[in-house]
């Protein structure tokens, strides 16, 4: 039995699932030009992950995000032009250009960093869900990963010290099949992801990361779990992401045809769509007008990103504590 | 003043700094120790050098965690809840159980501030016993702050008494920035007069524990106590040294070492480490590069050896610099023409 959403629910959830496909989308065309640099990671098919998991959140819970992490960031409230600016590499970006896309982190939305070493978020999640704990409030944290973080001591030895000590820690794993251009059917050894939380001992669900509905629903179990104080939980949601491992990526290991069909048969949009069309929740009307809304916020960003400033040389060595002769 | 261990003093400022604030927390391989045995003794450890003793007792299992044996998550715990309010104090056993911590010291805990262009505030100490001289062989015995020292954003500290040990760990845990705390083990039941009360000593600021005009002896932890010894027998013989005690090697107190460069004009440098990419081969860099016009004899650097540290006690003995090796290096550059 679905958890029922009020209208303006489904309206935020739909905005914030757009503008995370929108946001790449544009990416994937923006890099095509040159003007981005290094190293981009895109999160477009995922997008049901991010928001259903962070639509229950608040500021004062935690994320530890990855080096797909812009839907995160999305998701749980980063402004979305300074987020482009930083991408850009913009003094005007979240962290000031010195970042980049795998660093976005905005620690007053509870937004502890993309990052660029995978399961590296794994202890990060725990420590920050210690805090919460410490705290007492009934605040998580919930540390993203893919099926590739599964397979690092990180995230294995964060998984037994979050159960150990009793964290009210979450590991969202997104298993979008690819550990960057090797299958998680080889790489992940038992083929199981959600057995080996289980069998730290903790809560696991398994649930279809392409349907909105199914990831909201999987979270508000784990929340009240993990909130309750009852401990450590773990979601494997299977998913799949529509652009290669990183922008430039040919990948040549998924079938010639794979992207093309996933487009059509686990677009997370279209099915949110259909289900919220065959039970009448929303109007295709008023997520027509949130799409042109997201399309124009989009194109404000890159005209406002690709207008503003570069970093002064004087940034490079500031925000390090010490600097020498 | 008292009277107390290096060891003590380290206790004194966790339960100071515990009571002091809240949001300071310790956690650790046996920091308390004693969780699931089956003695049903709590506080079965206190840390495998006591330094942690006497704090569960008194703050409870929720700030004193004994953890399990996984280094990269003891870090990231204590980075995690510092991004998110806290003050972690972590214990990693052996320095050179860092090789397993490394990701959450250098790519985590010491670029937070720098990715987030500001943002992000780390206030996490990681405590490391360091250093040879106890038989403990080569995965037991390590420096490593000269690697720790090389990565910008982490803040390198080694106190070489149990007053520093005091004041540092208090500038330490109060600072907002990660640090590298460097315990050397051998050091631990040294005893000295210690400040009551509150201490605090900055980051930045090497002590100049003895004056003299013919040559600066730099040193750091350990090393400036065999630099101590070796000033005895130099006097005897007319030669007086400048002692520089570093305290930090990240920060590191430029101002002092110019100074003295300039007065002497003959430098040794002392260092646990082996000798390249040592902190010894950085501060004869350094002092080449702004004090060349003031060297009167090339810099001598007293390290341990290329190797690994032996765990024979008689190849151990011969692989730590010690008095010995300072006063050989010193009088090489006094007499130098």
């Amino acid at each position: 039995m679905a958890i029922q959403q009020s209208k303006d629910q489904l309206l935020r959830a739909y905005r914030q699932m757009k503008t995370i496909r929108e946001f790449e989308e544009r990416l994937h065309k923006e890099i095509m030009t040159g003007e981005i640099a290094g190293f981009t990671h895109l999160y477009s098919g995922q997008e049901a992950v991010a928001v259903g998991v962070c639509e229950h959140l608040d500021e004062k819970d935690l994320i530890v995000s990855t080096h797909r992490g812009h839907g995160h960031c999305i998701a749980k409230g980063c402004d979305v032009k300074a987020m482009m600016a930083e991408i850009f590499g913009r003094a005007t970006g979240l962290g000031k250009g010195k970042g980049g896309s795998m660093h976005i982190a905005d620690f007053d939305k509870g937004m502890l960093g993309a990052n660029g070493i995978v399961g590296a978020g794994g202890p990060l999640a725990v420590g920050a869900a210690l805090s919460a704990k410490l705290d007492g409030e009934g605040r998580v944290a919930v540390s993203f990963g893919g099926d590739g973080s599964v397979n690092q001591g990180a995230v294995l030895e964060a998984m037994n010290m979050a159960v150990v000590i009793n964290a009210p820690a979450i590991f969202v794993i997104e298993n979008n099949g690819y550990s960057e251009h090797t299958g998680a059917d080889y790489a992940v050894g038992s083929k199981d992801i959600a057995a080996r939380s289980e069998a730290f001992g903790m809560k696991t669900i398994k649930a279809d990361g392409c349907d909105y509905f199914a990831v909201y629903d999987a979270m508000a179990e784990l929340l009240d779990h993990a909130r309750a104080g009852k401990g450590p939980c773990t979601a494997e949601f299977m998913t799949t992401r529509f652009f290669g491992h990183f922008e430039g990526d040919p990948q040549k290991y998924r079938a010639k045809d794979e992207v093309k069909r996933h487009r059509q048969e686990m677009d997370c949009l279209k099915n949110f769509r259909e289900s919220v069309a065959s039970t009448g929740a929303l109007k295709a009307a008023d997520m027509d007008v949130i799409d042109e809304e997201v399309l124009q916020l989009i194109d404000e960003a890159v005209l406002e990103a690709r207008a503003a400033p570069a970093p002064a040389p004087e940034e490079i060595t500031t925000d390090v504590y010490i600097s020498y002769q | 003043m008292t009277v107390m261990t290096y060891r003590d003093a380290l206790n004194q400022v966790m339960h100071q700094e515990m009571e002091r604030d809240p949001s300071v927390f310790v956690c650790g391989e046996d920091v308390s120790g004693g969780a699931g045995g089956t003695s049903g003794e709590r506080e079965a450890s206190g840390g495998i050098f006591g330094v942690t003793g006497g704090l569960l007792p008194k703050f409870g299992e929720d700030r004193v965690i004994d953890t399990p044996i996984s280094e990269n998550t003891i870090v990231g715990l204590a980075v995690g809840a510092s991004l998110a309010g806290k003050r972690g104090i972590a214990e990693i056993m052996f320095a050179d159980f860092l090789g397993l911590a490394l990701d959450q010291t250098m790519n985590q805990a010491a670029k937070f501030r720098y990715m987030s262009g500001g943002k992000a505030k780390c206030p996490v100490v990681i405590r490391v016993p360091y250093g040879a001289g106890m038989n403990m062989a080569a995965q037991h015995s390590q420096t490593m702050y000269q690697i720790i020292t090389s990565v910008p954003g982490l803040k390198v500290v080694l106190p070489s008494n149990p007053a520093d040990a005091k004041g540092l760990l208090t500038t330490a845990i109060r600072d907002d920035d990660p640090v590298v705390f460097f315990e050397h083990k051998a050091m631990y039941g040294r005893k000295g007069d210690v400040p009551d009360g509150e201490y605090l000593v900055p980051f930045g600021q090497a002590a100049l524990i003895n004056e003299g005009d013919d040559a600066t002896i730099i040193a750091m932890g350990r090393m400036v106590t065999f630099a101590e010894k070796a000033l005895a027998g130099l006097k005897d013989d007319g030669v007086n040294c400048d002692l520089i005690d570093l305290r930090t090697t990240s920060p590191l107190d430029e101002d002092t070492i110019l100074d003295s460069v300039e007065k002497t004009g003959r430098v040794v440098v002392v260092d646990e480490c082996p000798p390249r990419c040592s902190v010894a081969s950085d501060i004869a860099g350094f002092i080449a590069s702004h004090g060349f016009s003031s060297l009167k004899a090339p810099v001598q650097q007293v390290t341990a050896p290329h190797s690994p540290v032996p765990f024979s006690k008689d190849l151990e003995r011969a692989y730590v610099p010690g008095p010995m090796h300072i006063d050989a290096a010193v009088r090489k550059v006094v007499s130098y023409k």
